[in-house]
């Protein structure tokens, strides 16, 4: 295991950036500019753990559109395994749009056509793996907290009945697990039996970042996941990413430019449904290569 | 495998590793994924069938009525006069329109006029407020053989008007208060407040601004409720056997002038009722059925007409 | 200047006496029905009146302990057979109905929640009643066929608010369950569902107050004897039922007794107003 210390300091990340391995070897990776035969050369090489790095989901050639509407246009991007990748760009400019068809959440959308491919672990995400399995696989935490109207116990042990599992003593270990992943497991152990509602804004969303934990995920997106809570709990998520890669995969939507300087190991900027750029996080923002992406991360516009 | 770090995690005493859940769910998923399905089918089933009984339910009760009735209208069924050769349902139409006229002329002004108090000039939360809401609510439950019991106590005895046309409106008019009075108040509440700003702007008192801009766009809103209590008027027996009573006549203008109100008069329900419980003329009843039903699918069309007029007033804004 | 302040004032005490109205009814009501019903309890004498088993008026004996309990069974029975199907078809419409099924079957339900009981009641006579008959003991007029009859009756009310309700639930809830790899009747089910349960049950307890205060549809399908059931296919006489059945010729005390089941039919309907005005102060507060 690597135990890399990290060139970045990121200030609210001080105490776990020595724990987090992937630092060092995500500026290994050499983004090919064909990613075409990158996937397919990585595909093949899924287990190989010799390789720097693994694409743990990867998007080729993806067209997205609602009616007539293009929302996205050629998209291709790698989500490396157990890094955190940032997606960033002015509102409208299909982010979100591309984050939820990882999961297929654009599925609820009446009139969204997706062209192009999707995979997971080298497989294709829409035609080979059941729509539940992969929102299993692919968990998501939304912009809003939204626990669901019920105890914290049943919050985080909807999911994990939801695929089986039933004994109390299962459900139990499960809830545990997951709500100490999330690290509010001390906040929370004695209000279990409590209304998550009840919950501050912060509390709710980690608690939903638990319960997607719940499903034992591969991928975590995070969709503007800290947009709507204060500081402090925002750094509380934040950290709490950090921790989490060294475990998932995670992909997050993002406004705060800051936020993905911080938390990210690889960042792809988008603008009006066109990806402009994407590298490792520190190159976007201290080196890009294309203008526009030099004028977004300079707050010129967003 | 991938690499897992579980010393920066919270750890807890005993508790299930990461790749032992894991395990968990890979075993417990293989098994479960069947039984999901069942319970998919199963569950879905039970809506499909949920919502296809309704829909039968009331396929089969109008096709049923309309099936044995339409035959059975006849001219002789609509004669001016009835008898017990021609069993004509006229008279009884002709008074559940009387009935209706009468009952809307006094709802709907102390409907109306309540909403445009509750909303337009009271203090909201009250405590006459409160009072008038909750007593509202309480009318609104009160079933209608009770309104009955009550027109007959008060109206009809108390009173002295006798089994009458008068004594049975008034009792509906009690009774479709409450309705006229919500779906008033709502439309009342749903007219933006500029519009109010706009008759305050122009120097126009509160009366004025209620009647020139508030109430103008709040008409296809109160026509909903008036229409919801046109419906239950049409369809009430209950409260009027024992308040308007059931004889089977017009009452005589021509001869009495006003004072015909007082004349008893049976309603087109109230009439199917009779005819129904005498059950000499099964077929006749059908026919009835199918008059009264036309009406309440009348009604029904009218009110969502007014609906969507109002959420198109509405969107214009 | 003065005149129109005149005018205004004017208009604000005509308004105001227009709210006072249904104060005044319900005043009026409760007065009525009171004073005239309870000296006759009085003179009954209050256990007797609630807990006596027999009415018979022809020997001043009024006990209406058949008539509440057969309201009981009539309505127990129209929530066994309106609520299932009820709440079933306000999901379908909620969750599962494509736009254009829905907009068939919605003015259906609306259709159903118009006919008059009247019209129901004849229905239930000719066709229920009869079928009920072939295949029971007794002679089909049943506590079985009131409470198929009113389940029917309740089943508008019930899909209305239970749809509301469950149109109500914020779609996050249903994206969350999604994201969580639960499929749709999972998610409709285990979250919605729930989610919604206040507002279901304002629904069923609408049901049930339409339920307890149904007459007309009643009496011409429960046989109507005040006995209390010993079956399904047994008659059954309601409170309704009793006051509408006897009052055309009851005089004195009988009608005293008479207009004192209404009092009691009333305060069973004042408890259930209650009951829902505060389920759905609940719900709100969500």
């Amino acid at each position: 295991m690597t135990n890399a210390t990290l060139t970045k300091a990121a200030p609210t990340t001080e105490s776990l950036t020595t724990a987090s391995p992937m630092k060092a070897k995500a500026k290994e990776i050499d983004y090919k500019p064909d990613v075409k035969k990158s996937a397919r050369a990585s595909s093949s090489l899924g287990a190989d753990s010799n390789k720097p790095v693994t694409v743990k989901m990867g998007v080729y050639d993806l067209d997205l559109y609602y009616k007539d509407f293009q929302a996205l246009n050629k998209i291709n991007l790698e989500f490396p395994e157990n890094q955190v990748t940032a997606l960033i760009g002015p509102s409208g400019c299909g982010k979100s749009t591309l984050l939820k068809s990882l999961n297929r959440m654009n599925d609820l959308i009446e009139g969204c056509r997706i062209e192009g491919e999707i995979t997971l672990d080298g497989a294709d995400a829409r035609k080979t793996i059941d729509v539940n399995s992969l929102r299993r696989r692919v968990g998501m935490v939304f912009q809003q907290p939204n626990p669901f109207p019920m105890s914290v116990y049943d919050n985080i042990a909807f999911g994990p009945r939801t695929h089986g599992i039933k004994s109390r003593s299962d459900l139990d270990e499960v809830v545990e697990r997951s709500l100490r992943d999330a690290a509010i497991w001390d906040e929370l152990k004695d209000r279990l039996k409590k209304n998550a509602l009840g919950l501050s804004g912060g509390q709710q969303q980690r608690l939903c970042i638990a319960r997607a934990l719940a499903v034992r995920p591969e991928v975590l997106l995070m969709d503007e996941a800290t947009s709507a809570l204060d500081p402090i709990s925002t750094a509380k998520i934040e950290e709490l990413v950090g921790e989490l890669k060294t475990r998932y995969t995670v992909i997050m939507v993002t406004h705060n430019m800051l936020q993905a300087l911080r938390v990210s190991d690889k960042t792809a900027f988008f603008l009006l449904g066109e990806m402009v750029e994407t590298g490792v996080t520190d190159d976007i923002f201290t080196n890009p290569q294309d203008s526009r992406t030099a004028d977004y991360v300079a707050g010129r516009f967003g | 495998m991938n690499m897992r770090l579980d010393t920066v995690y919270e750890t807890g005493e005993g508790l299930a590793s990461s790749d032992q859940i894991d395990a968990l769910f890979a075993k417990v998923s293989q098994r479960h994924d069947a039984r999901r399905r069942l319970v998919s089918v199963v569950l879905r089933g039970s809506v499909y069938a949920g919502a296809a009984l309704t829909a039968v339910v009331l396929a089969f009760l109008v096709g049923y009525i309309l099936i044995k009735g339409v035959p059975y209208l006849t001219p002789s069924l609509f004669e001016w006069k009835y008898n017990s050769t021609n069993v004509s349902l006229m008279p009884a139409l002709i008074n559940t329109v009387l009935m209706a006229l009468v009952s809307l002329l006094l709802a709907v002004p102390f409907g109306v006029g309540s909403a445009i108090y509750l909303v337009e000039y009271a203090k909201r939360g009250s405590k006459f407020v409160q009072l008038v809401r909750t007593t509202t609510e309480t009318l609104q439950g009160i079933p209608s053989i009770i309104y009955g019991l009550f027109g007959l106590l008060f109206f009809v005895t108390a009173l002295g008007w006798g089994l009458s046309l008068f004594s049975g409106a008034c009792t509906l008019a009690i009774m479709i208060l409450p309705v006229v009075m919500r779906t008033s108040e709502e439309a009342l509440l749903a007219v933006p407040d500029s519009y109010r700003e706009g008759g305050f702007g122009l120097g126009a008192g509160r009366l004025r601004t209620v009647f020139r801009c508030v109430l103008p766009s709040a008409i296809p809103g109160i026509l909903g409720g008036v229409i919801l209590g046109l419906g239950r008027i049409v369809g009430e027996v209950a409260a009027l056997l024992f308040t308007a009573g059931t004889i089977a006549q017009i009452p005589n203008f021509g001869a009495s002038g006003l004072m015909a109100l007082f004349d008893s008069a049976r309603t087109l329900a109230v009439h199917m009722y009779v005819l129904a419980s005498e059950g000499l003329y099964i077929n006749q009843t059908y026919a009835t059925a199918v008059v009264l039903l036309a009406l309440v699918v009348l009604l029904n069309l009218a009110a969502t007409f007014a609906a969507k007029k109002m959420n198109k007033g509405h969107k214009d804004d | 200047m003065a005149n129109h302040a005149l005018k205004e004032g004017f208009a604000r005490i005509l308004f105001l006496a227009a709210a006072g109205v249904s104060i005044l009814a319900v005043a009026l009501i409760c007065v009525f029905l009171f004073a005239n019903g309870v000296p006759a309890i009085a003179q009954i004498g209050l256990p007797d009146f609630i807990f006596g088993t027999t009415w018979r008026p022809a020997n001043d004996v009024y006990g209406i302990f058949p008539m509440i309990v057969g309201s009981i069974y009539v309505t127990a029975g129209a929530i066994v057979v309106g609520v299932p199907v009820g709440l079933l078809c306000a999901i379908f419409l909620s969750r599962f109905a494509s736009k254009g099924i829905a907009r068939i079957l919605k003015p259906g339900v609306e259709l159903l929640a118009g006919i008059p009981s009247v019209v129901y009641g004849f229905f239930g006579l000719i066709v229920m009643v009869p079928f009920i008959r072939a295949h029971t003991p007794g002679n089909g007029l049943s506590l079985l066929a009131a409470s198929i009859l009113l389940g029917i009756m309740i089943l508008p009310t019930i899909i209305t608010v239970a749809q509301s309700a469950l149109d109500a639930v914020p779609q996050k809830y249903y994206e969350g369950a999604l994201a969580l790899g639960a499929n749709h009747e999972r998610a409709t089910f285990r979250i919605l569902v729930p989610a919604a349960t206040s507002g279901i049950m304002a629904g069923i307890v609408l049901g049930v107050g339409r339920a307890i205060g149904e007459t007309m549809a009643v009496i011409m399908v429960a046989g109507n004897q005040p006995v209390i059931p010993e079956s399904l296919f047994g008659g059954v006489r309601t409170m309704t039922a009793n006051i509408v059945i006897e009052m055309g010729y009851a005089a004195d005390l009988h009608r005293g007794a008479l207009i004192a089941t209404g009092v009691v039919l009333f305060v069973f309907v004042l408890l259930i107003t209650m009951i829902f005005n505060a389920m759905k102060k609940r719900s709100e507060a969500r």
